[in-house]
């Protein structure tokens, strides 16, 4: 019996000693960082923490962020997920319990933003996950938000921009038939498009398998239904090879793509043939105008690169649980309440103005917000082409 | 309409080229050896990535040079390294099999590891970021009425008639080629009539991988993005491809190889592309109910 009772005694030291320590933070706003700083994808990790580290020392510098008439200081405590799912659950509940923290941003990709948005929302602990686009990180989770938009907003983004841009009245779509990214944006591009010019208006709706190199034929069926453009939801290696094959077959109208394409390695792959067509993407680094070059040209000052949409995305997510707080109107010192009253300080936004778009929170917690269509201008850069909202 | 049948007939001849290619080494070790060499394939990878480098090198250090003279060395150095690729995997994973006296089963399967070895060891050396060939060859587009094809495609095309014309001849011209058919009539008659077995079974080698090497330009210059996988799938297809044919018949490995190409082609012109491998495979398989040695094969054990 005399275990149990020291254990007991050493909780509640330990018990009282969080709390003091809470209560000696009163001042500062604690938010947890849940992100790959190692393993796969380190790279996304390390610019999420460069733009929550430009947010905090740019509100900081200026005495605190102001939540009813008073300031407080930000504090973000960053932990490395390993770009493993098991990892962020742990991550998750070590911020949460340990930590005290009054939200989390990340993790970034749905693989471990899914299982953690559960420990979030069990918990109820407001979660914003700054690049998920996967409708299960916030399906039916009232504590998580997102930042990106959905993969099935980018359809009708396309389906608008053609329609406008391209003057299209018919379209071709060539997609990944193993891949369920590609596949479920062919469809609901199909579907909107098909809605919005009539029914024969997707003239042909072709796919190849996994693995392809040669595309030849359903092209050649694409080319000689005449469409007014080609729609392709792929990744940017097989953009690539359809695109050249495309201009072999003697194709000379414009293609769309989709956030897939946005990768660096596109240009190098497919160099001049890429030049001159359109994918939808979060934001755009070149040509970026106002709050978003001012965002890109302080990162690239500090940190020395050009900051991919994963920073700005970060970025944005934590202004938006800056919001939040703010729009909660004080800070209590009680982290349950406090947490209630963050949850719904993000649901009652009415706007914010972020540097991927403004945007405001439907009822699952997803972003309504503008996707940007990124032109691929002569000199191989993403440029800025227009915003397309929904 | 016509004009879609006669683009897609020509797209289908040249994706069939590499079938053919590809399917003529499966083809020549099977008849000689009896030995599927599952690594075919990615020798085939192999020899696009070697193409990939001699091309960067020649580039870079001789740069005065035209892109269809880099070609003109690259084509005869990836051949030679491709082919030694070939033969060190003979030396260093089939003949001590064979030497040891082990069952075909095990040799296959051995076939099958070095293949994964070939991939795996690429990824672990040169990452898994795709390498992007350089333009050797100055793109023109003939265009003819509604069909087009470019100068590339029609080489590939002469180049994989031309191959099969030349190895026709090494099989049924030369002393080589005498010796190789002798080798799958009886293989223990042979050594007794003074032919070096182990040599002929080199020569094999170096000539099924130079092809692979071949067929590795080629499809780096028509499909130029690289990665380490990219010989497992068309590996695979050409073997059924050569199975379809008629395996060990170089006759039927080439007529196999253009075959599976065009039923692939047409079946997506024709049908919606979602089903193309199923209804292309399917065809296949019925050709092999109906005549299950292959369109060439015979059944006996005398190939080649």
């Amino acid at each position: 019996m005399k275990k149990p009772y020291s254990l007991f005694i050493i909780v509640s030291i330990l018990f009282c000693f969080c709390t003091s320590l809470a209560l000696a933070g009163e001042d500062t706003i604690k938010i947890g960082f849940n992100i790959p700083l190692t393993g796969e994808i380190p790279k996304v990790g390390e610019e999420s923490k460069f733009a929550g580290q430009m947010l905090m020392d740019e509100v900081n510098a200026k005495g605190g962020l102001d939540v009813g008439g008073k300031k407080y200081k930000l504090e973000f405590i960053y932990e490395d997920n390993e770009s493993k799912a098991e990892s962020a659950v742990a991550v998750a509940l070590k911020l949460i319990e340990r930590d005290q923290i009054l939200a989390m941003v990340g993790p970034n990709s749905s693989k471990q933003a899914v299982p953690a948005g559960q420990v979030a929302n069990d918990n109820r602990t407001p979660m914003i996950s700054p690049w998920s686009t996967n409708p299960d990180t916030t399906k039916d989770r009232p504590w998580v938000f997102r930042a990106a938009f959905l993969d099935p907003f980018q359809g009708p983004v396309a389906v608008d921009f053609a329609t406008k841009t391209f003057k299209a009245q018919t379209a071709a779509v060539l997609y990944a038939l193993a891949n369920d990214y590609s596949k479920n944006l062919a469809e609901i591009f199909q579907a909107d498009f098909k809605k919005k010019k009539g029914d024969g208006a997707v003239v042909a709706f072709e796919s190849y398998g996994d693995k392809d190199q040669d595309f030849s034929a359903q092209l050649t069926k694409i080319i000689a239904a005449k469409p007014d453009f080609i729609f392709l939801p792929n990744n940017y290696n097989e953009v690539a090879l359809i695109v050249k094959q495309a201009h072999d077959l003697g194709w000379k109208g414009p293609f769309m793509g989709a956030d897939a394409w946005g990768n660096s390695e596109l240009m190098t792959l497919c160099g001049d043939d890429c030049k001159g067509h359109y994918f939808s993407t979060h934001y755009a680094a070149a040509g970026a105008k106002g709050a978003t070059k001012e965002f890109i040209d302080k990162y690239n000052k500090l940190y020395g690169y050009q900051p991919a949409d994963v920073a700005a995305l970060t970025w944005d997510a934590i202004n938006v649980v800056l919001a939040g707080i703010q729009n909660a109107g004080k800070i209590t010192g009680n982290v349950r309440k406090d947490r209630e009253a963050i949850r719904e300080g993000i649901s009652s936004i009415k706007e914010v103005k972020g540097i991927t778009g403004n945007m405001k929170f439907d009822e699952q917690g997803d972003p309504i917000k503008c996707a940007v269509v990124v032109k691929i201008n002569d000199a191989g850069e993403f440029e800025f082409s227009e915003s397309v909202c929904p | 309409m016509f004009d879609s049948i006669i683009q897609n007939l020509f797209n289908a001849l040249q994706w069939g080229s590499f079938y053919s290619l590809i399917a003529l080494g499966y083809t020549l070790v099977y008849g000689v050896l009896r030995l599927i060499n599952f690594a075919h394939g990615d020798i085939f990878m192999v020899g696009a990535y070697i193409a990939y480098f001699i091309a960067i090198f020649i580039l870079k250090e001789a740069t005065g040079l035209s892109g269809v003279a880099t070609l003109a060395m690259v084509i005869p150095l990836t051949m030679i390294l491709t082919a030694m690729c070939g033969v060190a995997l003979e030396r260093i994973a089939y003949r001590p099999l064979r030497r040891k006296g082990a069952n075909r089963l095990y040799v296959v399967i051995t076939a099958l590891m070095c293949g994964l070895i070939l991939e795996n060891g690429n990824l672990a050396f040169l990452g898994a970021s795709r390498k992007s060939f350089p333009e050797l060859l100055d793109k023109v587009v003939y265009n003819f009425g509604m069909i087009s094809m470019t100068n590339l495609k029609i080489w590939v095309i002469l180049s994989s008639i031309i191959v099969y014309i030349a190895l026709n001849a090494i099989i049924s011209k030369t002393k080589i080629g005498m010796a190789m058919r002798g080798i799958s009539y009886d293989k223990f008659a042979i050594p007794l009539m003074g032919i070096p077995i182990d040599t002929i079974i080199v020569v094999t080698f170096i000539l099924g991988s130079a092809l692979a090497g071949l067929a590795g330009i080629l499809f780096a210059m028509s499909y130029p993005i690289l990665d380490p996988f990219m010989g497992a799938l068309i590996g695979w297809k050409a073997f059924i491809a050569a199975v379809v044919g008629g395996i060990g018949d170089i006759k039927g490995a080439f007529v196999g190889g253009f075959l599976l190409g065009i039923v692939e082609i047409l079946v997506v012109a024709v049908f919606p592309s979602t089903f193309r491998d199923l209804i292309a495979f399917s065809i296949l398989l019925i050709i092999l109910v109906i005549k299950p040695t292959g369109l060439f094969g015979v059944a006996k054990s005398t190939k080649i």
